[in-house]
């Protein structure tokens, strides 16, 4: 029975030999599928990426460049008044009516006849409305100019701006474009005279909110998310780590640390807007702090970003081998000290990386700010967290639903701006990541 | 490697006149429901190495453990019984447990060096117990440990280069330095050479046989030949029972107990 099988079992392995099936073939073509697909997957993301990328830029890149006419102003006293009033009373300086200096420096240099009202009130809308700001900071920043007449950069309306940026049809009928025939013959007469220029367009970084596409920017925008992210950061990297470091190293493992652990994992979950009802109703209803703070705007996104830090900074405590922790128990180290002098430090990149995905993503966050009225009209730098303020994404909903060409570039363009600062906020990852890993 | 090395003619026998340095008295230990230890109660005399042996799973480790307290660590856990050091129960809740590990060192299976230099893994322990009044005194006590760990002379050019950066059996000994390094009275070791290899097997081996002139040494080994090299004293142990205890000598030539007889004959573990 034993010498049967015992042939058997070396008769069929000879017989086999070489060309045992043993689903080789099949197991390559798995592989290889796995991979098509793998590529096919990759391939799409990176190809959506780019669709968007390019949507954005190409609409977006013309934000950054800003067409300003140089008209020579004169500075009259019939209009301003003379330097000495003005030193004695300001605020008539700052009532002044700074755009008829404007008209009537076009009206010069276009020598247009002033009572032709058409060809005036065309020229004039050829300027933006923006430069009384411009020309009364001249003034107030030197009195001596007035009386003067001075070469001045103005910026040009954004109609003008728009049509020399080829965002307007002009093969349509007059009446049906934002720009007149008049118009787009001053506009070649500047060109030839050489008073039109495109410039780089700093304003976009450093205004704030305006009615006017060319002088509205994203600088208070900028700050308010600047504020934001500092509250952030300062209230959830803390908190969050705290938290995580007891739930991980201290805590007893009992149902009510598993009931916490269900809840953070959830709460990493929660719609955003849901953080933005709460915020409305603790921090502003009930604590009666102040509508469209950066403050208010900076606890909510806390509260969003802290599941997202504690979870990963568990995980990172985690990923610390153990031994590490019996090398230092063994030693006689406390609890505290193994887990601040050798724990903390071997998690700390990933800490780092998670805070800094948790703070991108805030960066990011429209919906709660809508709701705690983050999507004020404001004009002015916020000088304090507790002062009305904006954020960048909400600045991008803003201008998105203007109408004006001039608003649809600056939309791209400020989803360009919010795109660099994730990029950089991800890049400052990664570099984190590399100084700080160590390989135990 | 010479396996017939020195084996019993070496190191003075078991001297009745050593005092106890550890004292356990019928310690029990659950893990959950789980029992792993039953009752054991055994001496560890002072300056010498007791090696702990015995099949795979039997509790080694686990007595090790309840020695240094490590198994607080465990949440699952739970010691019963009494365990001595110097007469005092280190299961005494006046007695810190920090204090107690400062006293009873540990190296473990897999060596385990901080990913710091070399200078601060030696010079951790004796920083956080305050035993190095100023720098020269801490620099002082980093070299002896390295010099009586035997590893000075391949390290004292690159102190400030990774511990993680040494060989197997360098970080072992780095280890040993660091566990010295706190002048601890007992040194637990357990299984310390599973993880290297034959030529640093033996340094660490010779580098044992020196530290029980100063320190006591409790060492897990699953190699005969090593625990018949370098103990005075051996403990076996089976499925959670003291099997036997005596001195090595006469453990390895003329045990009394079968379960003996058969785990150093090799019939099983
Ligand atoms: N952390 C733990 N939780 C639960 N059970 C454990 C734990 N550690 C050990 N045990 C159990 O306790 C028993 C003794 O384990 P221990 O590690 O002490 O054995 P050992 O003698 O050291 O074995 P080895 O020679 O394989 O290291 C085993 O049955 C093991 O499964
Ligand atoms: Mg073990």
């Amino acid at each position: 029975m034993t010498d049967a099988t015992a042939n058997d079992i070396s008769d069929r392995s000879e017989a086999t030999r070489g060309r045992r099936d043993i689903g080789i073939k099949r197991r390559y073509a798995a592989e290889r599928r796995f991979k098509a697909y793998g590529m096919i997957a990759i391939g799409l993301g990176i190809a959506f990426l780019f669709i968007l990328l390019w949507s954005v830029v190409s609409k977006g890149y013309t934000a950054f460049w800003q067409t300003e006419i140089r008209v020579p102003i004169t500075f009259s006293e019939e209009v301003i008044g003379t330097a000495e009033e003005g030193a004695a009373n300001q605020s008539k300086l700052m009532m002044a009516n700074y755009p008829q200096l404007a008209r009537d420096g076009l009206i010069q240099l276009l020598e247009i006849d002033p009572e032709n009202s058409e060809a005036v009130s065309a020229a004039n809308g050829l300027v933006s409305q923006g430069v009384r700001m411009e020309l009364r900071d001249m003034v107030l920043n030197d009195l001596q100019v007035i009386g003067t007449t001075e070469d001045v950069w103005l910026y040009a309306s954004s109609d003008l701006d728009s049509a020399l940026k080829g965002s307007y049809d002009l093969s349509v009928e007059e009446s049906r474009r934002p720009i007149s025939d008049l118009q787009l013959e001053f506009i070649e007469r500047l060109e030839e005279m050489g008073a039109l220029e495109q410039n780089f367009n700093w304003g976009l970084f450093t205004f704030g909110a305006s009615s006017r596409a060319e002088t509205a920017g994203v600088g208070v925008a900028i700050i308010g998310s600047a504020y934001m992210m500092l509250i952030v950061l300062a209230l959830a990297l803390p908190i969050g780590v705290a938290a995580s470091i007891y739930l991980e190293e201290f805590a007893p493992k009992n149902r009510f640390t598993d009931l916490i652990e269900v809840n953070i994992n959830n709460l990493a979950a929660v719609p955003s807007i849901v953080f933005g009802i709460l915020g409305l109703a603790v921090f502003i209803n009930w604590f009666g702090l102040p509508r469209s703070a950066a403050l208010v705007g900076g606890l909510v996104l806390t509260l969003m970003t802290l599941p997202t830090i504690i979870i990963a900074t568990r995980a990172a405590l985690r990923a610390v081998p153990p031994s590490i922790r019996w090398a230092a128990l063994g030693l006689g180290a406390s609890k505290t000290q193994t887990v601040f002098q050798h724990v903390l430090p071997l998690a700390a990149p990933g800490i780092l990386t998670g805070t800094i995905i948790g703070l991108a993503q805030a960066l990011g966050e429209t919906a709660p700010l809508l709701l705690i009225g983050m999507v004020a009209f404001v004009a002015d730098y916020p000088e304090t967290p507790l002062d009305a303020a904006t954020a960048l994404p909400v600045q991008i909903y803003m201008w998105a639903n203007e109408a004006e060409r001039a608003f649809q570039e600056r939309t791209s363009g400020a989803i360009m701006i919010l795109l660099g600062f994730l990029a950089l906020m991800n890049l400052t990852a990664i570099f984190l990541r590399r100084r700080f890993e160590r390989r135990w | 490697m010479d396996m017939s090395r020195a084996t019993f003619e070496k190191g003075p026998a078991v001297s009745q006149d050593k005092t106890i340095k550890m004292a356990s008295k019928d310690v029990t230990v659950h893990y959950g429901q789980k029992q792993a230890l039953n009752g054991i109660s055994l001496d560890i005399k002072e300056r010498q190495v007791t090696a702990l042996i015995g099949p795979s799973g039997c509790g080694k480790s686990t007595y090790l453990r309840c020695l240094n307290r490590m198994n607080d660590t465990i949440d699952t856990a739970k010691v019963d019984g009494k365990i001595l050091l110097d007469g005092e129960n280190i299961y005494d809740p006046d007695l810190d447990v920090v204090e107690l590990r400062a006293r009873v060192g540990m190296v473990f299976q897999k060596p385990n060096p901080f990913p710091k230099s070399i200078w601060e893994n030696v010079a951790y322990g004796p920083k956080i117990h305050g035993l190095a009044k100023n720098k020269d005194q801490l620099e002082e006590i980093v070299h002896t440990s390295l010099k009586r760990a035997g590893l000075y002379k391949e390290v004292k050019d690159r102190l400030d280069e990774p511990g993680t950066g040494l060989s197997g059996g360098q970080q072992q000994r780095l280890c040993i330095a660091r566990a010295i390094a706190v002048s601890p009275e007992v040194i637990l070791m357990d299984e310390p050479c599973s993880a290297l290899d034959p030529i640093a097997t033996a340094t660490v081996e010779e580098l044992i046989d020196e530290l029980k002139q100063n320190f006591t040494i409790v060492i897990v080994t699953h190699s005969m030949q090593q625990a018949a090299r370098v103990s005075q004293v051996t403990a076996m142990f089976h499925l959670g029972d003291l099997a036997e205890v005596g001195a090595t000598e006469k453990m390895f030539s003329n045990p009394d107990d079968k379960r003996t007889q058969d785990y150093i004959t090799g019939r099983f573990g």
